[in-house]
């Protein structure tokens, strides 16, 4: 049946469609690999954009449109995807996959042509290529961005010395040569440095190490299943007296089910965030109240604080490109982007030349009062405390580590 | 001469579709069907001919596809001269796996082959030249005429290396060399027995088998723009240069090709259809029916029709 | 590099090489005494874990599962066997390669099959010895490793008493080193062989739950496994019981040090077990013990 509608779908499209057809919106998504926990909340959160517009009437008077494929966090498979997405779907808009690893390859391909591409939560991959209509949305732009917070809250604890580490993979290793810049210029000596496979399950013997090395601070750079593995390996083992700071950049500390299996573990952790209940963007929590009761029928992240409200906001910035320029054109619609401050609900967002956010906004929180097995309490405030920007503070750190764990 | 009229023919019928068709999807799946048409034809030289399962396809055409990579990066070095060295390495690193396992039955060949990829990728991971972990984003050289794209270049090119290591697995096959080979893989000490230099053949076999999957592994990074470890020496790549002869044939050079033509159509389609994981589950059930039951693939079954026919 | 650190992770390696002895020993029959291309050993382990895993939502302790499951798999292997046997050991030589690819291609249909069953995302059980540690000091040691390696001794002692002292256990020896004699001897060699490779099996389901037990699993994790059993059983001498207690010590505490080594770190650990097993082959293929 499905290769009946391949087929019919590449027939239609040869055969040149009136003007007056859906506005059609293509990306990949992962929805499985490593990354496709978070790429199915996010695209509910695009599904759930698709609705609202056109339950307003759409764009210039057109329907939206939302064709996602999955491209299972696979690189190899996105070229292939975007290529038929325009050729044989022909697609109006491209947004990116979630995440650098499978957007990375088709950098080239939108420059060629010369197509507006929306980031997806993606980490410096228009670096090389410098496409001048790539837009980024994710609240960091380079790598100090990301590591600035952390680093400032270790410096008022008055620490020396730091611990590296890494997981072998784009994002982290990205982040890591950023963040060990930082600590260098910030006179910090670093006394412990690792990097570990992608596949790693058992943490005991790192955790071992990164104790032995006595450090201050703690930076670690992880995705979902290590953060999972580490903070177990620091329950069960401990990483020593001397740390007052530890966490970071560990990605999944911020999806539901990660938080609500990790419990009182998570306790003392300060990690970058998003989004955590407490800061007031407008518009948000309506979003999140209609976003969860979607989530739970969906059988995905029924929080959805850390990519969905960003995957929203992509919709909306979309919506305020194509309606100010009243048109598709790609060229109006980058330049748009690029002189607009937008309004989301993730607050408002300008880009730089570079498509990253001229200002970044990377939240460090601290888990603090955690219980065990209660997924509702993370929607008050108070269980995460944020400790940066100032803007947005809500408490003190509380250090050393293992103090804040009690 | 039917044969090589077959080979002009298509790869005309190749520079026609490349000159007049402007789909450009139809090139990038078109090469990654190509592709695996040579990874199966390079492991049936290997796999089918001389009867040694090589479990580790991505190791040889991710060192391939990283060599074009490096070299390109360091010297810039023009795309022939990368798919030259790339075949060189892989092949090098054929000749290795051979001569580790010489006195050991296949199954220590099979074993060692998983343990190069594991090597090579944790190798490629901790090379932050190479990109390392993060990978490598690499800009395309200008396109040279008559192509108007790049991909369409791409594309001619690979048909051309498919074509390639068609007549040279034929070759391989009808000469003395696949004899040999053929009596190696029913009984090596028969074999030994008989003065055919096996340990000779297995080493040559090994070797080529090798090169071709670098050759084929070369043009990857410009195809994508990109490198990185875990997609380049990706499980699919063992599977389906494995699946493909196994379903299609081992004994003949046309085996390989046929079941390659078959598995990565089906490939493509699903990706843009159903689920992925669905479309590796259905190879796997394939693949074991056709060892089970029709172990000649479905070359052998169309020989079997055939005489059924005549009858 | 200080003294503890090196201590603690000699340590840990014993306790892990023992689980990797057991999770190889079923591998140890299988493919080193009746000589099957058994490369879908680790993906069946996996799915052991996997099965203690749905046990444990049903509240069943994961070690027992373990042993509750040795029953079913062990039918499985005989079922398994006896497959293979018809399809491919009854037919000649040809089978090497058929058969190896067979196993290949049960291997993927498992790991697929548990993909789509359950997801590509990890399964953790829950007991009272998975969370806590032992300490000595500045020593301290995972309960669970600990656990595990309680189960695994305890699997190596039943499996070589077994071997060695019962009717059946020296039979399964007896055909590994001479079929036709056994045969004269009135004994059917198909039917041993099925027996043993269903003890195999049952292994390798106990060796699953006590993969879990040790750490989260994923359907891809039966890929990194290949490479430590197999290292484990050919450093350990084919079809040699204590051989492979002793590999599995000497892959536990390799890995265990380069995990710590400053330098090579925990980028070259996945890699240490194919490396071991490339250089036993290279320079001695028979393995400590082998015969």
């Amino acid at each position: 049946m499905r290769l009946l509608s391949f087929a019919a779908g590449i027939l239609f499209s040869a055969l040149a469609l009136a003007q007056q057809g859906p506005i059609k919106i293509g990306m990949s998504m992962p929805q499985t690999g490593s990354l496709g926990a978070g790429g199915k909340a996010a695209l509910l959160a695009l599904h759930m954009w698709v609705e609202d517009i056109n339950a307003k009437g759409g764009l210039l008077g057109r329907k939206v449109e939302l064709i996602a494929y999955d491209d299972q966090t696979n690189p190899a498979l996105t070229p292939a995807i975007y290529t038929k997405l325009l050729d044989v779907d022909k697609v109006d808009l491209l947004i990116a996959p979630y995440g650098t690893v499978p957007t990375a390859p088709i950098m080239p391909l939108v420059k060629q042509r010369d197509l507006l591409l929306m980031g997806n939560f993606s980490f410096q991959a228009n670096h090389t290529v410098k496409h001048d209509k790539w837009f980024n949305n994710a609240p960091w732009n380079n790598a100090s961005s990301w590591s600035d917070g952390f680093f400032e809250i270790g410096k008022k604890q008055g620490a020396k010395t730091v611990a590296f580490l890494a997981a072998d993979n784009e994002f982290a290793q990205n982040l890591a040569n950023g963040a060990r810049e930082l600590a260098k210029k910030a006179g910090l000596q670093t006394v412990y440095n690792q990097n570990y496979p992608p596949a790693t399950t058992d943490f005991s013997s790192l955790i071992r190490g990164v104790r032995a090395a006595k450090p201050d601070m703690v930076f670690v750079m992880s995705y979902p299943n290590d953060s999972v593995a580490i903070v177990r390996a620091v329950n069960e083992i401990g990483v020593g007296e001397s740390v007052k700071l530890f966490g970071g950049g560990m990605v999944g500390l911020q999806f539901t089910p990660i938080m609500e299996s990790l419990g009182s573990s998570l306790n003392g952790i300060v990690n970058y965030n998003s989004y955590v209940p407490g800061i007031k963007y407008p518009g948000i929590e309506e979003f999140l109240q209609r976003y969860s009761k979607r989530a739970v029928e969906a059988k995905v992240d029924p929080l959805g604080f850390y990519l969905p409200p960003f995957n929203y906001a992509i919709g909306q910035m979309l919506e305020q490109a194509i309606n100010g320029t009243k048109g598709l054109d790609q060229k109006k619609l980058a330049e748009y982007l690029h002189t607009h401050e937008m309004k989301t609900i993730v607050g408002p967002i300008k880009y730089g030349p570079d498509g990253e956010w001229a200002a970044p906004r990377v939240v460090q929180a601290q888990f603090r009062g955690v219980a065990d097995k209660n997924m509702e309490q993370f929607r008050q405030a108070g269980k995460q405390v944020v400790l940066y920007p100032e803007t947005y503070k809500t408490g003190e750190v509380v250090a050393p580590f293992e103090k804040a764990r009690k | 001469m039917r044969f090589w009229i077959g080979m002009a023919i298509t790869f005309a019928a190749a520079c026609g579709i490349v000159a007049f068709v402007n789909f450009d999807y139809l090139f990038f799946a078109g090469y990654t069907i190509l592709m695996f048409v040579m990874l199966a034809t390079a492991w049936n030289i290997l796999g089918g001919y001389a009867g040694y399962v090589n479990f580790g396809t991505p190791a040889f055409f991710g060192l391939g596809a990283y060599t074009a990579a490096v070299l390109y990066k360091a010297f810039a070095l023009p795309l022939p001269l990368q798919i030259l060295a790339a075949a060189a390495m892989s092949g090098l690193l054929g000749l290795v796996a051979g001569v580790l396992t010489m006195r050991l039955r296949g199954i220590f060949f099979a074993i060692a082959t998983i343990a190069l990829v594991v090597i090579m990728e944790t190798l490629f991971i901790n090379w932050r030249y190479a990109g390392g972990a993060t990978g490598l984003q690499l800009l395309r050289p200008a396109l040279t005429p008559p192509f108007e794209s790049y991909i369409k270049m791409l594309f001619l090119l690979m048909a051309g290396m498919v074509l390639a290591s068609i007549a040279l697995a034929r070759y391989i096959e009808r000469s003395w060399l696949g004899r040999g080979l053929r009596a190696l893989r029913d009984s090596e000490e028969a074999a030994e027995c008989s003065g055919v230099p096996t340990l000779r053949l297995k080493l040559f076999a090994c070797t080529v088998s090798g090169a071709l999957m670098g050759a084929c592994g070369a043009p990857m990074p410009m195809y994508l723009s990109f490198i990185e470890p875990a997609s380049t020496f990706n499980l699919n790549y063992a599977i389906g240069a494995l699946a493909s002869p196994m379903i299609g044939g081992t004994a003949h050079w046309l085996g390989p090709v046929i079941g390659a033509l078959i598995l990565s159509t089906l490939q493509q389609i699903v990706t843009v259809t159903i689920s992925s994981e669905m479309n590796v589950l259905v190879i796997g059930v394939l693949l074991v029916v056709f060892i089970v039951a029709a172990p000649d693939g479905i070359l052998g079954l169309y020989k079997k029709i055939m005489a059924a026919i005549r009858k | 590099m200080s003294f503890d650190l090196l201590l603690e992770a000699v340590l840990f390696g014993i306790l892990l090489g023992c689980f990797y002895a057991a999770v190889s020993m079923g591998l140890s029959v299988s493919f080193g005494l009746l000589d099957v291309p058994h490369v879908a050993h680790p993906a069946i382990m996996v799915l052991g874990a996997y099965c203690t895993w749905v046990l444990g939502r049903w509240g069943i302790d994961p070690i027992l599962a373990g042993v509750i499951l040795t029953a079913p798999f062990f039918l499985l292997g005989m079922a398994v066997y006896r497959f293979y046997y018809e399809a491919f050991e009854k037919r000649g030589s040809e089978a090497g390669v058929r058969g190896i690819a067979f196993f290949f291609g049960v291997a993927l249909i498992i790991e697929v099959g548990l993909i789509l069953g359950f997801g590509v995302d990890q399964r953790m059980v829950e007991a009272a010895y998975i969370g806590k540690s032992l300490s000595f000091g500045d020593i301290r040691l995972p309960m669970r490793t600990l656990a595990v390696f309680g189960v695994a001794l305890a699997m190596s002692a039943v499996l070589t008493l077994y071997m060695s002292k019962t009717f059946t256990g020296r039979a399964i020896k007896a055909v590994a080193q001479d079929e036709p004699a056994l045969r004269l001897m009135g004994a059917n060699p198909v039917r041993i062989k099925q027996w043993a490779f269903g003890i195999a099996t049952a292994a390798a389901a106990l060796g699953g739950a006590m993969l879990i037990v040790i750490g989260p699993v994923d359907p891809g994790m039966d890929r990194v496994y290949i490479g430590r059993t197999f290292a484990v059983v050919v450093l350990a001498g084919l079809g040699s019981m204590t051989g492979t207690i002793a590999a599995g010590l000497v892959l536990g505490i390799s890995e265990s040090i380069v995990l710590i080594h400053p330098d090579l770190g925990a980028s070259w650990a996945p890699a240490v077990s194919f490396t071991l097993l490339l250089v036993v082959l290279g320079v001695r293929p028979q393995g400590l013990f082998g015969r």
